[in-house]
């Protein structure tokens, strides 16, 4: 199987495509004839490998989590450390990336939305670097929740405008990032922070995600000798997961495994597994599954983690769903803040509740694959943006004082 | 046969004037009274009536329009009541149309779609978020049943695309007076006039100007260049800001009776 690309018109199979008013084609259009040219261009690709290299720190490395997979079936479980970047998520992956060609563009303000604060914070810091402007959508709900990252944000330069329509969560955010940008899109750049929305978005942000498992094919191979069994990673939008996968979709016997957020479980019918538990449609530029009713609504997602509480899904895993190429789980709020602690106190690394998902699915994976498989797991992000949630989470469940 | 659209923008044009267009929510700010308040924009004098189908996630609209639909569809408004609404306009003695974010049209069905509007009476369909790229199903389906496509252009298209929205379209073409979203501005940006010259070089179609539109100077501006003028967000507000139901009636037919006297050429 070649690596997934699009048709020319953004397309993945039946998913994807450009469904955005006519006002935003021309912009969409000059956006990926830019971004074609810059990826063929070595100074383009040197400047953002120099920065990658000296300001976000990568090659982030493996961590082999010997504690944490004895609770995984004794299989080896490997760690993708997306959490020791700058900013402390993959989401600098990506922002650096569109805010270089944000500039080759000739525009001089980013517009972003954010849900958990991760991506907010990183196109935070990425205008701070480069001198542009930035405007943060965050839904009201999600102020409240990462208020953290509302206060870095605004140290690092940025204006956060709270998003008080709809659900006041991450789509709602979209909604208004999209509303500014059909105003201003002539010095205006979307910094769109997932691989959703209209092409060609999916396809870009993927590519500056592939770098993770770029990285990773060859840590794995040199530490091991053989690649892993098993690919685990959390699903919101999808970046990290599309990052991480990408590079071993030809590798047929690698296993890749999503793990959206179950929420109170997919039965419940609040969650925001949109694979596991949604409907295909169109939805803020693109068609991929959706949480949706019978009437095209969109569905109110619920997750405990801001940064997965999201009601759609990015084009290319839905592709790769229908291919049968990746699969896709959902994991409970429960099983995620179960896993959050053993992992925590097993590895001395407290990780996002959006990674926690991952690792939820880990031991579930782990067990079902055995001691010899070797499972390589994305740790998207760090969770000190998630210490105040968290603890009023274990609070709760008596699991903490 | 010259479809009703037509015939309304004919009829328009012989008077001197342009077609006055008007936009609301259905079921706003419930089906029983967002009837009602229909029937007295048209008895205001409106040519034609775009339906809205209220979306959740309205990515073009301002603040007013997303605030209707939101009361919209917090009092139930579903695909049924879109389209019984349709109904009443048809017998109100204006041309109905329906305007649509693209995600419940399709998640109702395509062809479902169009065969029960075209039953209903409804003429044609505005789709915002829909470019005729992605709307190969949808041309079938409208094509079958003989209802009109009305597509957007907007000042950033360039000239191929101005040709490929002019190609796809049935009804009029929708030019978007402005880069932005709905809802009411001081004055109409001068893109409006250059934008539909533009689009006259590609087509025949009749050519409506929306977006920012809610006075009859406004309107009279528009008359001079353009075969119709749409206005949506100010009927919502004057419906939003009235004292109560009666008042909103009284207050849409005024407005609609100023902005078609402002619509003469």
């Amino acid at each position: 199987m070649a690596p997934s690309q699009p048709d020319a018109r953004g397309h993945f199979g039946q998913f994807g495509g450009r469904f955005v008013p006519e006002a935003l084609m021309a912009a969409l259009e000059q956006l990926e004839n830019e971004y074609v040219a810059a990826s063929k261009d070595p100074e383009f690709q040197k400047e953002l490998t120099n920065l990658l290299q000296t300001y976000s720190g990568r090659p982030t490395p493996i961590t082999d989590a010997k504690n944490f997979a004895q609770h995984c079936g004794g299989a080896r479980i490997l760690l993708k450390r997306e959490d020791l970047n700058h900013t402390g998520s993959h989401k600098i992956n990506n922002v650096l990336g569109q805010a270089l060609l944000t500039k080759r563009m000739g525009k001089k303000r980013i517009i972003a939305e954010t849900g958990a604060g991760q991506h907010g914070v990183a196109s935070a810091t990425a205008a701070a670097l480069l001198g542009l402007e930035c405007v943060v959508y965050m839904g009201e709900e999600d102020t409240k929740r990462q208020a953290l990252n509302v206060a870095r944000m605004q140290m690092l330069g940025a204006t956060v405008v709270p998003v008080t329509t709809g659900s006041r969560t991450l789509k709602d955010a979209v909604n208004e990032a999209m509303r500014d940008w059909v105003a201003n899109v002539d010095e205006t750049h979307y910094l769109l922070g997932t691989v959703a929305g209209p092409h060609p978005f999916p396809m870009m942000v993927r590519d500056f995600h592939r770098i993770i498992g770029v990285e990773s094919r060859e840590q794995v191979l040199a530490l091991t000798g053989k690649l892993p069994t098993a690919i685990a990673a959390c699903i919101g939008g999808g970046s990290n997961a599309i990052g991480i996968f990408h590079p071993f979709i030809d590798d047929v016997e690698v296993q890749l495994v999503g793990f959206e957020a179950g929420g109170d479980g997919v039965e419940t019918g609040r969650h925001a597994a949109c694979i596991s538990g949604g409907l295909t449609g169109v939805f803020q530029g693109s068609r991929s599954y959706l949480m949706q009713d019978a009437e095209g609504q969109t569905i109110e997602s619920h997750s405990i983690s801001a940064g997965l509480d999201y009601p759609g899904v990015g084009p290319e895993h839905a592709y790769l769903n229908e291919l049968g190429r990746a699969q896709y789980r959902a994991i409970t709020d429960r099983e995620a803040m179960d896993a959050f602690l053993l992992f925590c106190q097993t590895e001395g690394i407290i990780p996002a509740i959006e990674s926690a998902h991952a690792l939820a699915g880990v031991i579930k994976l782990g067990k079902e694959l055995g001691k010899d498989a070797v499972i390589l797991v994305n740790l998207s992000g760090r969770g000190d943006k998630d210490v105040a949630t968290a603890a009023e989470w274990f609070k709760e469940t008596g699991q903490m004082k | 046969m010259t479809s009703a659209l037509h015939a309304a923008f004919g009829k328009a044009k012989s008077e001197n004037r342009a077609a006055l267009i008007a936009y609301i929510p259905a079921g706003f700010p419930t089906v029983g009274k967002g009837i009602e308040i229909i029937e007295a924009i048209i008895a205001g004098g409106a040519d034609i009536v775009e339906v809205g189908w209220p979306y959740s996630d309205p990515l073009m609209d301002g603040p007013t329009i997303q605030k209707a639909a939101e009361m919209a569809l917090e009092n139930g408004a579903s695909a049924k009541d879109v389209i019984a609404t349709v109904g009443k306009v048809k017998a109100a003695g204006a041309v109905p149309l329906v305007m649509s974010y693209w995600n419940p049209i399709e998640r109702y069905g395509v062809e479902r779609f169009s065969q029960e509007l075209a039953a209903a009476g409804g003429v044609g369909v505005i789709t915002p978020d829909l470019t005729p790229e992605e709307g190969v199903d949808w041309i079938a389906a409208t094509d079958k049943f003989d209802v009109q496509r009305i597509f957007l252009v907007a000042p950033s298209s360039k000239d191929v695309r101005l040709e490929v929205v002019a190609n796809a379209s049935t009804g009029f073409i929708y030019a978007a007076s402005l880069m932005g979203v709905t809802g009411t501005r001081e004055s109409v940006s001068s893109h409006a006039e250059t934008l539909v010259a533009r689009t006259r070089k590609v087509s025949k179609l009749p050519i409506a100007v929306g977006l920012g539109v809610s006075t009859p100077m406004q309107a009279n501006d528009i008359a001079q260049y353009a075969d119709g003028v749409i206005v949506g967000s100010a009927f919502v507000k004057a419906v939003l800001e009235a004292v109560d139901h009666a008042a909103a009636l009284a207050a849409v037919k005024k407005l609609a009776q100023e902005l078609k006297q402002g619509c003469v050429k």
